[in-house]
């Protein structure tokens, strides 16, 4: 590319426009990056929840309990493979901004039934061994370098200790790995017979029940016999598969996609004005220079190529750097310190930001490109 | 690349008529010119009198309206823009009244230009564009820019990026319209040389009566016609 080396001095020419222009649609990409990821973080939820799982909560609402009994009711009913149950159990690790999410589960049940979480045997066996082990997601440990045999303090909000006024204290026995890049391992799980046998209340109910189904297809048939099975008893329970849990955060997400591409669109287009300003000024001022180029062999094409290619030049410099900065911060983890569990910049999204700085380049570039290509030596030269 | 009786460019019978808007402006008419292989012609004529206009048709910047434009015993008046341009990179070297040179490029990479439109490689490029800056004297400049050397070493920039492709025919708009007496005449001995020693073909467009004494012959454009001698 012996053309490169004469693009790249045409940019040092006004150095501050260059600098400028670059740097705008640097931002721009920047704001894309962070955009995609939180587009991803919010359409996430969807596809992540299993089909074959419904979530059954107390029909007035989420925070109200169930009787820890329900389970083996659920369990008798058809085309129900398996129950168990979780509770949310809040509390503050060291400062209220440290959220993440902690329940006690039933570790054999629960892994059985979550199969998406990855642990070793040698950690499942701990967990079972260790009454007040707790296993945490990768990305939490991460968060707060964590490691096994570390001893968590969590001050309670919900559930305070039968005896005493103090932290409740879990032994992480395992770290577990997400089968997919978008399982979620920001969670923490302790044990329900811990939690169980030290909580100073509310012995006997648990949160809600996740129940397996066989076939995805009788989802719908199955939450209603699951309904039916505690109608009129006075905790009535209210069932919908996970993906309908998630469904209505969805919604909800499928508006903030819907805004977060109208406001990519607005940054792209006022980036395009800008780059194509920059673009059609540097032809403009430039028109002498292009002619003799003419003069001196250059076809009316190369010369034409030659803006296109510093046009090009300029979005995928700011693009690229853009793109790779937002990759970086990304990668670092969510700005909300870990209430985004899936926000991350996919491949598919990088991509498409690489697409994006090339078309951005191309269109910028096509006018004043054109206008280079029109020009005529003899009319060029002339002063 | 000369023809069989030596002459090199012949121009026969050309009209240039330019358009601005709807009036017409009749610049060259039935003009016949020979510039022999080797030869150092100096063009005069009033400002206006079409003498640019005459030294791009005979580069191939420009087509007739009317007329045949032959050089080297090809016909460029013809050729497309793309047969042109490539026509234009090897065979002609243009040196402007105001150097035309790129700011933003070092003396060096000025003179590489050309040179880019070649097969060589950058060693290569490299070889020639010492050898030309050599031959200009301007050596120990190769680094700098055009607005760090003076009027006359930008015009000798002009003038080895002209040669650097070692074209047989040299055209020279006002070469030394922008230079100061001792400027003037070291781009004066140095065309000069070129046309003597390397039997370079050079036709140069001037105001000045000094500058063109330089040259083998001199015509005078007026009214759209060549003279030998200055219209009073
Ligand atoms: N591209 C063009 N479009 C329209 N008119 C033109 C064009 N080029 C030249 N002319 C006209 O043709 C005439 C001759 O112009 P030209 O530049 O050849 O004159 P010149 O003899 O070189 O003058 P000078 O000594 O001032 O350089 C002028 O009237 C000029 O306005
Ligand atoms: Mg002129």
């Amino acid at each position: 590319m012996k053309y490169l080396g004469l693009i790249w001095s045409n940019l040092k020419r006004k150095k501050l426009r260059t600098v400028l222009t670059v740097l705008s649609i640097f931002v721009a990409f920047v704001l894309f990056g962070y955009m995609a990821a939180l587009r991803m973080a919010f359409s996430q939820g969807v596809e992540l929840a299993g089909l074959d799982r419904l979530v059954v909560r107390h029909k007035v609402s989420i925070i109200q309990l169930l009787p820890e009994a329900y389970e083996e009711r659920m369990e008798r009913i058809e085309g129900v493979e398996d129950a168990t149950f979780a509770t949310w159990f809040g509390g503050t690790y060291q400062d209220p901004r440290n959220f993440f999410a902690k329940m006690p589960v039933k570790p054999e049940e629960f892994l059985a039934m979550f199969p998406e979480y990855v642990l070793t045997d040698e950690e499942r066996a701990a967990w079972g061994e260790t009454r007040t082990g707790a296993v945490v997601g990768r990305a939490l440990a991460d968060r707060f370098g964590w490691q096994i045999g570390d001893r968590i303090p969590i001050e309670p909000d919900i559930w305070r200790l039968k005896d005493g006024e103090g932290a409740w204290e879990f032994d992480i026995v395992g770290i577990y790995e997400g089968a997919e890049k978008n399982t979620d391992t920001t969670q923490m799980f302790f044990r329900h017979d811990y939690f169980h046998e030290s909580r100073r209340y509310g012995t006997g109910s648990v949160g809600w029940y996740w129940v397996q189904i066989a076939e995805p297809e009788r989802a719908a048939e199955i939450a209603q016999l699951v309904d039916e099975e505690f109608a009129n008893s006075p905790a009535e329970t209210k069932t919908e598969p996970e993906g309908a849990f998630a469904q209505g955060f969805a919604n909800q997400a499928g508006n903030v996609g819907a805004i977060i591409t109208a406001i990519l669109a607005a940054v792209f287009f006022t980036i395009l004005l800008v780059a194509g300003n920059t673009m059609a000024q540097a032809v403009r001022e430039r028109t002498e220079e292009l002619g003799t180029l003419k003069a001196l062999g250059f076809t009316h094409r190369g010369v034409s190529m030659l803006v296109l290619g510093e046009s090009l030049l300029i979005t995928l410099l700011g693009g690229l750097l853009g793109l790779g900065l937002a990759w970086f911060l990304i990668s670092k983890g969510d700005p909300s310190g870990g209430m985004l569990p899936f926000f991350y910049f996919s491949p598919k999204d990088r991509l498409l930001g690489v697409v994006v700085a090339l078309l951005l380049g191309v269109i910028a570039g096509t006018w004043p490109a054109w206008q280079a290509q029109r020009l005529r030596i003899a009319d060029a030269m002339r002063r | 690349m000369s023809s069989d009786n030596g002459a090199l460019v012949q121009v026969r019978g050309v009209d240039k008529v330019f358009k601005r808007g709807s009036e017409k402006i009749h610049v060259l008419g039935g003009l016949d010119l020979t510039v022999p292989q080797s030869e150092f012609l100096a063009l005069m004529g009033p400002s206006g009198s079409g003498k640019s206009t005459l030294l791009n048709l005979i580069g191939g910047l420009d087509r007739p309206t009317k007329g045949t434009v032959e050089v080297g015993g090809q016909r460029i008046d013809g050729l497309s823009e793309r047969k042109l341009a490539a026509w234009r990179a090897r065979h002609v070297g243009l040196v402007f009244q105001f150097y035309n040179l790129l700011p933003v490029l070092n003396a060096a990479r000025n003179v590489e230009l050309p040179l880019l439109l070649t097969r060589l490689s950058k060693k290569e490029r490299r070889k020639h564009v010492d050898t030309a800056l050599s031959v200009v004297g301007l050596t120990d400049r190769s680094r700098h820019y055009p607005r760090q050397l003076s009027g006359g070493e930008q015009q000798r920039v002009g003038i080895a990026r002209a040669l650097v492709t070692d074209p047989t025919l040299l055209l020279c708009d006002e070469p030394t319209g922008d230079l100061d007496r001792k400027s003037s005449d070291g781009v004066l001995d140095l065309l000069d040389t070129l046309n003597r020693v390397q039997g370079k073909t050079i036709v140069m467009v001037t105001h000045d009566p000094h500058a063109a004494a330089r040259a083998t012959r001199t015509l005078y454009l007026d009214k759209g016609q060549l003279t030998t001698e200055p219209v009073a």
